[in-house]
Order: structure tokens, then sequence, then C-alpha cells
């Protein structure tokens, strides 16, 4: 998410632009948009706009659009043109006149999912909404209490929220803190209770030594009443004198400095007032000195390239406790951590790229041998997607796991035709749940939502993509989508400033429309970013169709596949008599194949003998 | 609250006349409800709209303006240095982090000049906020006073006869520019990078005074812009003490 200033380009980077400058709005706060038939499949020269920006898309359709409740959208509209102006001509004239807020308040951040509700965070609390098969969501509670970035997780009726800005309070309010030391600020993780809607609560404030950026839970594989979280911590250290466990400096001044270490927050459910920090293990440690900063100490890794950040925290910490493993993008590197014990992450290996300035997020594939890793290049807030810029900078990573390590396979980025007022870098998504393949939803702010198929990791391809024009014809504004998350059948988009969208896939060459409905099979309870659970088909025979689909694409003999078909014809009429001797023709053939189509004749395989 | 002026009154009135904000149902009967939760152990308080609002206006203060003119001079003297680079030096690694440095500091000040324009406060820095600032905001413990002469601090004729006494604490003084300007090779090398440090370290220090004021830097965008100054220039400041190191 939002890192650093400092490369972004003159323009300074601003959110906001919030109801009042609308313009020529009739609708309310919710309106609905249908129609995907008539937008452009270009995503070049859409027409800005704050709420009537153009859009254009592929093979996927904005369904519900939400905009961002009004309790959180700046009513003077600082930064809308003629707002702006004329408070500038007040200044100037020498008048009074209330300063305006700093239009990142009100920036809308990360998304997280429980039962029929969605958590949206903001820069400025949360909002909460509650979703229904057909109708768009509908804002249910608004919990205020500044201090961003806000990002959420949720568990139950538990909310989770990262809070690192300066100006955060224990008491969720705006009074100021005093002084660079105070009982009044609060930097970390906080806890509420949603479970009664007409009084939220916050039950904890887990005060750590820099903030919280963002956070990952993790729950406690032996012991369903434990949560751990990683917090991951990119601003200053606190003074010592604030909260007595923090210090800063290099290792060589001080070995207890802060740096170079993540915290792991233990939470009692039944007790979440008692969470508190159990550990800060030092997972950039050297192997063999045991010295703390034991990777990448920034610069360029070689000449001409990229200047990589230097690896002493992380931004995101992708967990798959399934697997006991969690990717980790820590700022100079990408690292895979075996987390089978929660409390205590070790690290197993690391890598580091020529192209990357700055490892953000990171997601495994389902099967866990492959990871995604994003480099936040400009920190989101500078255009990076413009014809002039490096393809494979503020790009994806595919690394394979593989004995020797994390092995780079190649690189994706969106096509380079986003403008000089759109930010636009690599950001965050999950996997859409299409049994044989790999395939990702992506968020990249102001450039809109990808998606991409990295089954073969050296080959990513886009399948479908979304996007809407700048918020201004001439100026660049921090907005676009924070994140882009799959979740049971739909993808929901939250945008900085223009609130949440729903969408949908659509069937197209590259989706079948079986494909589609076996994911649509894939539903969780609960999801949240950078926690990330298998995907368990059930045993229908769409799941084989989508299947069938796939080696259809491939090279797999025609006539096998037909007498597939026919069984699976046979299956879904209710008789499955053949489809145990369809499985075995899948399984010989597969022994014969390689690569995904292998896979995927194994897979129908076990799918048609459990049928059959 | 803070008090309302009449242009903020006015400026708001044509927002909505112009541009007609919509009324969405989220305002109406039945809107959901708006909580600022108390601390933990607290109760919650049900808020409207207009009180949501009010907690999201994010203040600075006179020490936030200050550091920004002062930083906008203070990097400016980073791509000064940046300048001095080209044809007295042949060492790639200096070269590189000299591009880098200036480019950074250039981009940040852009960023600082915009912050303070949209807030209608001067890009300039005052001169006469000097006796203030070496006495209070700056006066930090680790920082090195040795070089300053307060009663000789000149404003701007002492330069010209290249006085030891830097502008402000954490910049180079006019004669070490002068210095730079007439180095070249490793001697330049060696120079430029204990400068640079030292440039850095001065900027650490002015963060660390500021986050010692009260109220400075709660300001989302420039609670991240300290944080990014310190992340970066001490970074910065690793990676050219072994650079000095290397050479010998």
């Amino acid at each position: 998410m939002i890192k650093r200033f400092k490369t972004s380009t003159s323009i300074l980077v601003l959110a906001g632009l919030m109801a009042a400058c609308s313009p020529a709005s009739e609708e309310g706060a919710e309106e609905t948009t249908t129609a995907a038939e008539a937008v452009p499949q270009t995503r070049e020269g859409l027409a800005p706009g704050l709420w009537d920006a153009e859009e254009a898309s592929s093979n996927m359709q904005l369904v519900h659009h939400v905009r961002t409740p009004e309790a959180f959208a700046q009513p003077n509209a600082l930064w809308a043109p003629a707002v702006e102006r004329a408070l500038w001509q007040a200044m100037a004239a020498g008048e009074e006149v209330e300063r305006p807020p700093s239009p990142i308040s009100f920036a809308n951040t990360d998304l997280a999912f429980t039962g029929n509700r969605v958590v949206m965070g903001n820069w400025h609390g949360f909002n909460v909404f509650e979703t229904s098969a057909d109708a768009a969501p509908e804002l249910i509670l608004s919990v205020v209490c500044p201090g961003g970035q806000g990002d959420v997780s949720v568990h139950g009726n538990l909310v989770f929220r990262s809070v690192e800005d300066n100006r955060g309070r224990l008491d969720c309010g705006t009074g100021g803190v005093e002084g660079d030391v105070s009982d009044e600020r609060f930097r970390g993780v906080q806890i509420f209770d949603i479970s009664d809607l007409s009084n939220p609560r916050q039950v904890a404030a887990v005060q750590t030594c820099r903030g919280s950026h963002t956070h990952t839970l993790v729950p406690d594989p032996s012991d369903e009443g434990v949560l751990y979280i990683y917090n991951s911590a990119t601003s200053g250290v606190r003074a010592g004198e604030e909260l007595d466990i923090c210090s800063s400096g290099q290792p060589d001044e001080n070995p207890e400095t802060a740096l170079y270490s993540i915290d792991v927050i233990r939470v009692d459910l039944s007790a979440p007032e008692t969470a508190e920090i159990v550990n800060r293990p030092r997972i950039f440690a050297d192997r063999e000195t045991g010295e703390i900063n034991g990777l990448w100490m920034g610069g360029a890794l070689e000449e001409g390239g990229q200047e990589s950040a230097v690896t002493n925290h992380c931004h995101d910490i992708n967990v798959y406790p399934e697997l006991g493993i969690a990717a980790g993008a820590c700022s100079g590197n990408g690292i895979l951590l075996d987390i089978s014990d929660p409390a205590n992450p070790s690290r197993i290996s690391e890598m580091s790229d020529p192209n990357f300035a700055y490892w953000h997020a990171a997601i495994f594939n389902n099967a866990g041998d492959k990871i995604v890793f994003t480099d936040e290049w400009g920190g989101g807030l500078g255009a990076r997607c413009r014809p002039e810029d490096p393809e494979n900078w503020g790009a994806n990573v595919i690394a394979n796991i593989t004995e020797d390590g994390l092995e780079r396979q190649s690189y994706y980025k969106i096509p380079g035709n986003q403008t000089a007022v759109e930010n636009c870098v690599a950001h965050n998504g999950n996997l859409v749940p299409v049994p044989g393949r790999d395939i990702m939803v992506q968020a990249w702010y102001s450039g809109g939502i990808s998606v991409i198929d990295f089954t073969d990791s050296a080959n990513p391809v886009e399948i479908a993509w979304f996007d809407r024009g700048p918020l201004s014809p001439d100026e660049l504004y921090l907005g676009g989508y924070w994140s882009a998350y799959w979740h049971n059948g739909q993808i929901y988009g939250p945008e900085i400033v223009r609130g949440l969208d729903v969408l949908q896939l659509t069937p197209s060459e590259h989706l079948t429309e079986n494909e589609l409905a076996a994911a649509n099979l894939i539903r969780f309870e609960e999801a949240n970013p950078q926690l990330q659970e298998s995907f368990q088909w059930p045993n229908e025979p769409v799941v084989a169709r989508a299947y069938l689909d796939q080696l259809r694409r491939g090279d797999t003999d025609g006539a096998l596949l037909d007498t597939v078909d026919a069984a699976i014809a046979a299956w879904e009429g209710g008789n499955a008599a053949d489809a145990a001797s369809a499985a075995a023709a899948l399984s010989a053939a597969g022994e014969a194949a390689s690569g995904a189509d292998r896979a995927r004749l194994v897979a129908l395989a076990g799918v048609l003998a459990e049928a059959g | 609250m803070m008090r309302c002026g009449w242009a903020v009154l006015a400026a708001a009135a044509i927002a909505f006349c112009v541009f007609a904000a919509p009324v969405g149902a989220q305002s109406g009967p039945g809107a959901a409800p708006i909580f600022q939760p108390g601390a933990p152990g607290q109760p919650s308080r049900q808020i409207s709209r207009e009180e949501s609002l009010e907690l999201g206006q994010s203040r600075y203060v006179a020490a936030d303006v200050r550091f920004m003119q002062h930083m906008i001079v203070h990097h400016n003297q980073a791509v000064e240095m940046g300048d001095l680079v080209a044809g007295r030096t042949e060492n790639p690694s200096v070269i590189g982090m000299a591009e880098r440095i200036a480019l950074t500091q250039a981009s940040e000040m852009d960023m600082m000049r915009t912050w303070l324009t949209r807030r209608g406060e001067s890009t300039a820095m005052d001169m006469s906020d000097h006796a203030h600032m070496d006495h209070g905001e700056m006066d930090h413990s680790d920082m090195d006073h040795s070089a300053m002469d307060h009663a000789a601090m000149g404003h701007g004729s002492d330069h010209e006869a290249l006085s030891d006494v830097p502008l402000m604490p954490g910049m180079l003084s006019p004669r070490q520019m002068a210095e730079l300007a007439a180095a070249s090779g490793e001697g330049f090398d060696r120079l430029y990078l204990t400068g640079m440090i030292h440039h850095h370290q001065g900027a650490i220090d002015m963060v660390n005074a500021l986050l010692a004021e009260p109220g400075a830097a709660e300001d989302p965008e420039m609670s991240g812009f300290v944080s990014d100054v310190i992340t970066d220039q001490t970074t910065e400041i690793m990676r050219m003490r072994a650079m000095l190191a290397e050479l010998g």
C-alpha cells in the first residue's frame, strides 16, 4: 500500500475530491451499472471525471458501485478545482480561512470479508457493508477513528485495523498529540468489536514501535481460540520514552533496534483485550553470522538497475497456514517463511531482483509452489504505467519455489498506456479459484483491475481487465483501486476516492462458462487480505467440464476428450457408469503428458474416478 | 472544531451551488449509524455525519510550515552538490549516488512546495526565523554545534566571504561548498560523501526536532514524508559510509 512520497512526480498527491465536486450527479450515494456492452475495449484515452469518468473493460463488467459514505467524504471538496481556486484566492488576499484538511484523510484502503459483510478500511476509520445476491452492498455501520492507513482484517465480530500516522490517538479523537512523547498517541493494531452494531467498541490497541502499515491474521493451527497477527511496520521508530520496548539505530550501534524485525501479536479470542506482542523475530538475519541485517542493504543490484530498498521491514506478509508457509514482501527482498510455529516464523529462502524498487506484496498459487511478488515502485503515488516507464519496473515478478529457493520466471505489468495523471503500479489482489489454472485478480490503482493467468509462470497472460479514466484531466490525485479481491463469485474493488465497486468476470475465449461456474463453487465464510486458504473443489460435473475445456485448448487427443465429454454428460444426467473407464483413460494419457495439462488430466481423472 | 472563515463558507457554497452534491440514501432516515469509539474499554458515542467530517480535519501547525520551508533550502544544497559531480569524478558509485540523491531531493522539493502552496503558505524560508531556529527548534543535543558561531552567523553578505558558518545546521558552509567545487578525483569523492553524510544527518535531526514540537507532523502527508526522510536518508548514510570505507 502506499508508501513514500519521494519519487513521486512534481505533482503533489491528493486524495479527496469528494461529494461536493460531483459534476451533475443526480443519483443517490449508491448507483448500479450493469451495461458492459457499450464500453470501449481500450484503456487508452479514457475521459476523466470524478463520477462520470469513462469506463472500459475486457471480459469483466462492473455490476455495482457504492460511493464512499458521506461521513467519509470531504464536504468542502478542497481539491475540487473551483473550491480550491476560491480558497487560494482567499488565502492570497490574506483572508482568515479555515485550513483545508489533508486530502489523504479520507482515502479508502483494504477490504475484509465475513459472512455477508464487507469491511472497507479508510484513513478515517472503517465502513461495514452488507452484501446480497443481486443488490449493491448496503452500508450498515461507520466507525470513525482517524489515523491511516487503516488496512483492515476481520474475524467474526472483531475488526482489526492498522494505524501508523503520528496523529493516531488511543481515543480515536483528533485532539492532537502533544510532543514527541505522549501516552495518548496510538500507532499499532486496533481491535474493535462490532457484534452490537448499535454499540461498536474498541477492545484493544496494541502499540508497536513503528506503528502498523499492514497486518496479517494468522490462525493458530492447533488452537481455534488463538489468532496471531503479523504486523508489518514501515515507518520510523518511536521514542523509547513513549513506548519502552522501542529504540532505533543500526545493529552495530544498537543490537536491540526495532528495525530489522516484524511484530508477532497474540490474540486470545476469548479475551481480545489482552492482545499483546509476543515476539519480534529477526527474520532477516544472516544464516551464518546471525547478524540481524542479513539481507539486502539497499542500492542497485546491477549497474543501471533499479535502486532496491534496504530490507529492514516487511510491507506485506502473505500467509498460507495450511501449508505452514508465508511469502514476505520485505522492502528489498522477497522471502519465504516457515510459519508452522506461527509465533516463531523462520526464513527458508529469499530473493532479490534488479528491477524491483520496493517489494510490496506477495501471493502464492493454490498449490503453493509459485509466488507472485509485486513491486510498488514510486509508492503508489506516482504515474508509473506511462508508455515511457520501463515495463519491468513497478511490475509483478512470478517466481517458482524450487529446491534451490525462489527463482524468478517472468515479469508482468499491465500495458503502459495509462496517463501522467493516473497513479499506477502493481498493487494488491488474490486468486480466482478456477481449477486447473493459476489466475490472479489484481489492483493497479488508477490503472484499474487486471486479471492474469500465470499457470505457465514463465508466460503470464492477461485475460480480463477493467479501467476508468483519471479523476482529473490535468492533475494527479491519489486514486484508483487499493485492492481487488475475488470473493464468493464476485470481484470487490475498493476505490480510494470513489467508493466500493463490485465486478464480475464474463465468459470469454480465455475463460469458459464452465471454468467460471467451477470457480463459483468455492465459498469462504471469511476472507482476509494476505491470509490464504486452499481451494478444494467439490466433486461436481462442472468441475470436470472446467478441466475438459482447458484440455481442449491443448494437444490432448480429441477422441479421448470426446469420450470424456460423453461420460460427463451421462454423469450430469445421473448416470456415472462410464466415469471410471474415462478416468482410467485420462490417467494413462496423463502419464504421457507434461506440464499443466498433465496436472489437469490427473485431476480430471480423479474427479471422474470419485464420481464413478 | 476549527473556526470557519467566510471564504470557506463561500467556497463551500460555490461548490454546492455549482456542483449540486447529491444527498444519498445514507443521510436519510434509516441511514447507517456512525460511531466514534473511545479508548479500549471506554464507551463509544454515536456521531453525526458533520461531526465525522470535523474529525477528519487534520491540522498542521506553524512548526510544520517552518520545517517545510527550511527543508526546501536544505534539500536545495544537495542538488547543488550533485551539480558539482560532472567533470570532477569518474567513480561510478559516487556518480550514481549523487544522481539518485539529486533526483530524490528535487522531487521532494516539488512535493514540499506544493504542500505549502496548497495551504496558502509561503515557500520561502523566513530568514528572521533564524534566531528561533538555532536556539529552539534546531537545538538538538546530538548535533554538532562546534562549527556554529551564532554571533558570527551572517545573513547574505558573509557568504561571499566564504563563511565557515552554514546557512543552517546540517548544511555545508560556503567554504565547504567552495572546497568541494575545487576538488577532483578521489579528493572530491571523499568530500562529497563526507559532506552528504553530514547533510543527510542534518535532515534527520530536523525531523527529530520537528517531531518534538507539539502537534507537529500530524498531517498525514507530513507524517508519511518525515518518516520517509528518516528511512531513506538513514539508508543512504549507511551506503555512503560503506563507500567511504572502500575509498580507504
